[in-house]
């Protein structure tokens, strides 16, 4: 029989997760000695093909990158290239921005929550699987997540790849009855939020509170979405512009996916950093929920991101309604953005957290470079060592919920491999 | 009697088409009880062996291992859909088909040796046999339901395949081209969006590939009445469906580098 010290946790291609990938943990004598979050998912080149591009191209291309945050990267291309032109949006711009932002927030936290993590919380394959015995908890679910989709198709025309977003603005401002009659959907989806809190906190969660430094954007008076300045747990406090003075990425033999590094430091970025670093900024009936929900300021266990999705979904609802009262279409639905040559850098929180872009623009307005930092690339070098440090004192499991376990831990993080540029396939084998 | 097998494969994509599913919200749980939801890993960890009456497969073929790996869907699948503009023309990926892939590979990635890659990205079709083509970037819902609807109950799909103009003379559009001069690709983009961006005062940028026989010809002429410098027709024809034939030969023709 082979020793419980000694064995291979391998997934070949992840489930509930966005793109492809795999996991190996190989352990000998009790340690971990080898741990790789596998990003097999086919290398897209964005980087390289933006070159040669306009600078009005971005935001329809680079929402190809990913079908389930596609406005998180029109929001980063567009602040990226408007500083780069030296142009700053109006307010009314500004807040019909975070408005659709408020909508993928809530679509792509629904689906996280309901069809990809909460299955295993409550041991089901997946969501489908779910219904059949909470049929109504999964209803809630889907009717949350369509919510979300439906402020991005009245703003954004749809809700994978809008096409009403760019650089200076929208190309229509929808009128205020089409948004006015959103009103009952989002509060209605703001019960469901609140209700989701609730429920995920009745979930069981593993002992495994870690110390991380987070990263998250922070604005003077707003939680986080659409801008402000990179700050860490750690003391960092930076304009977007110095990204890359601090965070470098490199390449690993196992991945097509880069790892980024805080000087030097593996670190986390997502809802639990944004949340960590921004609580003083969410509403204080916010802050009674997440309290009530159990979540103090300070949350070091990923097991219960689900929680903070769900507070941040309560927050996107809140915020989604203030933002419906008040809107005024903006007039025009964009301002001119002339070509200015330079370079230009824009960051935003993307559901899965920081997402960086960089353009260096020619005189011509052509696009000479492009930089692109996705939140999963940052956090898969964190991923891999929750992964280290939470097989270790588990190694008496069975294999087979072990490995269970694992992809759970993955799941934390939300991954999106299709943006870190990739499929997962969980097996298990005995050393 | 069994339920009808389906199964939902990824290759080089956003995840937005197989989403699309996903993003039937209305209707995910009566079509689960319809079909047998036999592979679908981003919605389940609970996979069930071929064969299955349907693969819907989204992505492009972008490395020697994906080539193989849809040989295998095809033989275990009874149909196959491919489902948007990467499964069906290569996508947005085909833009390396007309640059160099090495070059590509070491601007982005430091250690290039690491990475496995093909020279092209290429539509499922151009490696097995394909039972129907869905188009769009990303694919529309409604579409979706009714090419699932039509296979497991052994008809054709029916999508029409008409230009996007017909979708704005029903919608009773402004023509955005004729009464604004905005360039628009909708004379010669195949239908399927409802006519989305002259919807909303902007020029269709085709997501959805040509139509049948698309007049692109003419349609470069008006580009260039309306303005548009020759690098930007190409441009225009050089996104999301790239590779579509079509449309890269349009864009070759009027390529000064080639």
């Amino acid at each position: 029989m082979t020793h419980r010290s000694d064995r291979t946790l391998r997934v070949q291609a992840l489930a509930r997760v966005e793109g492809e990938g795999g996991m190996l943990v190989r352990t000998r004598a009790g340690r971990v000695e080898e741990v790789r979050l596998d990003i097999y998912e086919p290398p897209r080149f964005f980087e390289a093909f933006l070159q040669g591009r306009r600078h009005t191209e971005p935001p329809d291309i680079t929402a190809r990158i990913c079908g389930i945050c596609p406005i998180a990267y029109q929001m980063s291309s567009c602040n990226a290239i408007e500083a780069a032109c030296g142009v700053e949006v109006p307010q009314a711009v500004r807040d019909l921005r975070r408005l659709i932002y408020c909508g993928e927030w809530i679509e792509s936290h629904a689906l996280h929550i309901y069809l990809l993590h909460a299955p295993d919380f409550l041991g089901y394959h997946g969501a489908v699987e779910m219904a059949a015995d909470h049929l109504e908890v999964v209803q809630r679910g889907l009717q949350l997540k369509k919510t979300g989709n439906d402020i991005m198709e009245v703003i954004g025309g749809r809700a994978i790849h809008p096409i009403n977003v760019r650089v200076g603005g929208f190309y229509r401002a929808p009128s205020k009855r089409e948004l006015t009659n959103l009103v009952p959907r989002v509060e209605q989806a703001r019960d469901a939020a609140l209700e989701t809190l609730h429920w995920a906190a009745g979930f069981d969660y593993p002992d495994f509170e870690q110390d991380y430094e987070f990263v998250a954007l922070r604005h003077p008076a707003d939680y986080p979405i659409t801008e402000g300045r990179i700050v860490s747990s750690g003391g960092l406090d930076i304009p977007v512009r110095e990204f890359e003075d601090h965070v470098a990425e490199e390449h690993v033999p196992h991945s097509t996916a880069l790892h980024a590094r805080l000087d030097g430091r593996r670190y986390m970025t997502g809802p639990m950093a944004r949340y960590n670093l921004n609580a003083d900024r969410l509403p204080a009936s916010v802050r009674a929920a997440a309290a009530e929900a159990g979540l103090g300021p300070l949350e070091s266990n990923p097991f219960r991101s689900i929680l903070v999705r769900a507070v941040e979904t309560l927050y996107a609802c809140e915020e989604a309604l203030r933002l419906l009262d008040t809107y005024e279409p903006p007039d025009p639905p964009a301002v001119d953005v002339p070509a200015v040559p330079g370079t230009g850098h824009g960051a935003t929180e993307a559901p899965r957290g920081v997402l960086y872009h960089r353009y260096d623009l020619g005189e011509d307005g052509i696009i000479r470079a492009a930089k692109i930092v996705p939140p999963t690339s940052q956090n898969q070098a964190q991923i891999e060592d929750d992964l280290r440090r939470f097989v270790e004192p588990r190694l008496e499991l069975e294999l087979d919920e072990l490995t269970r376990r694992c992809e759970q831990a993955i799941r934390n993080y939300d991954p999106c491999i299709s943006c870190s540029t990739h499929f997962l396939d969980l097996r298990v084998e005995e050393a | 009697m069994a339920k009808p097998r389906l199964a939902v494969w990824k290759f080089a994509s956003c995840d937005g088409c197989q989403l699309t599913l996903l993003d039937c919200e209305d209707e995910l749980l009566d079509i689960a009880g319809e079909v047998e939801i036999a592979h679908f890993l981003e919605a389940s960890s609970g996979t069930v062996a071929g064969p299955y009456d349907v693969s819907l497969v989204e992505g492009s073929i972008t490395t020697p291992e994906d080539a193989e790996r849809i040989r295998r869907v095809r033989e275990q699948s009874r149909f196959l859909v491919t489902i948007g503009a990467c499964a069906t023309s290569g996508g947005i990926q085909a833009l390396r088909n007309f640059g160099d892939v090495d070059e590509f590979r070491s601007l982005v990635y430091a250690q290039p040796q690491y990475i496995a890659t093909l020279e092209h990205s290429t539509g499922i079709a151009d490696h097995v046999r394909v039972d129907f083509e869905l188009r769009g970037c990303p694919i529309d819902k409604g579409q979706l339901l009714e090419v699932l609807t039509a296979f497991l109950h052994g008809r054709r799909p029916g999508i029409p395949s008409h230009s996007v103009c017909l979708d704005c003379k029903r919608a009773g559009n402004v023509c955005v081209m004729v009464a604004h001069g905005t360039p628009c690709l909708g004379p010669v983009t195949h239908t399927g969006c409802g006519a989305l961006c002259p919807s909303y005062q902007r020029g269709c940028y085709g997501c959805f590939g040509p139509m049948e026989t698309p007049n692109t010809a003419s349609m470069t002429t008006w580009l260039g009445r309306l303005g548009m410098r020759r690098e930007d027709v190409v441009r225009v024809y050089r996104t999301f469906n790239a590779n579509a034939p079509a449309f890269r030969e349009e864009s070759e023709a009027h390529d000064a580098s080639q």
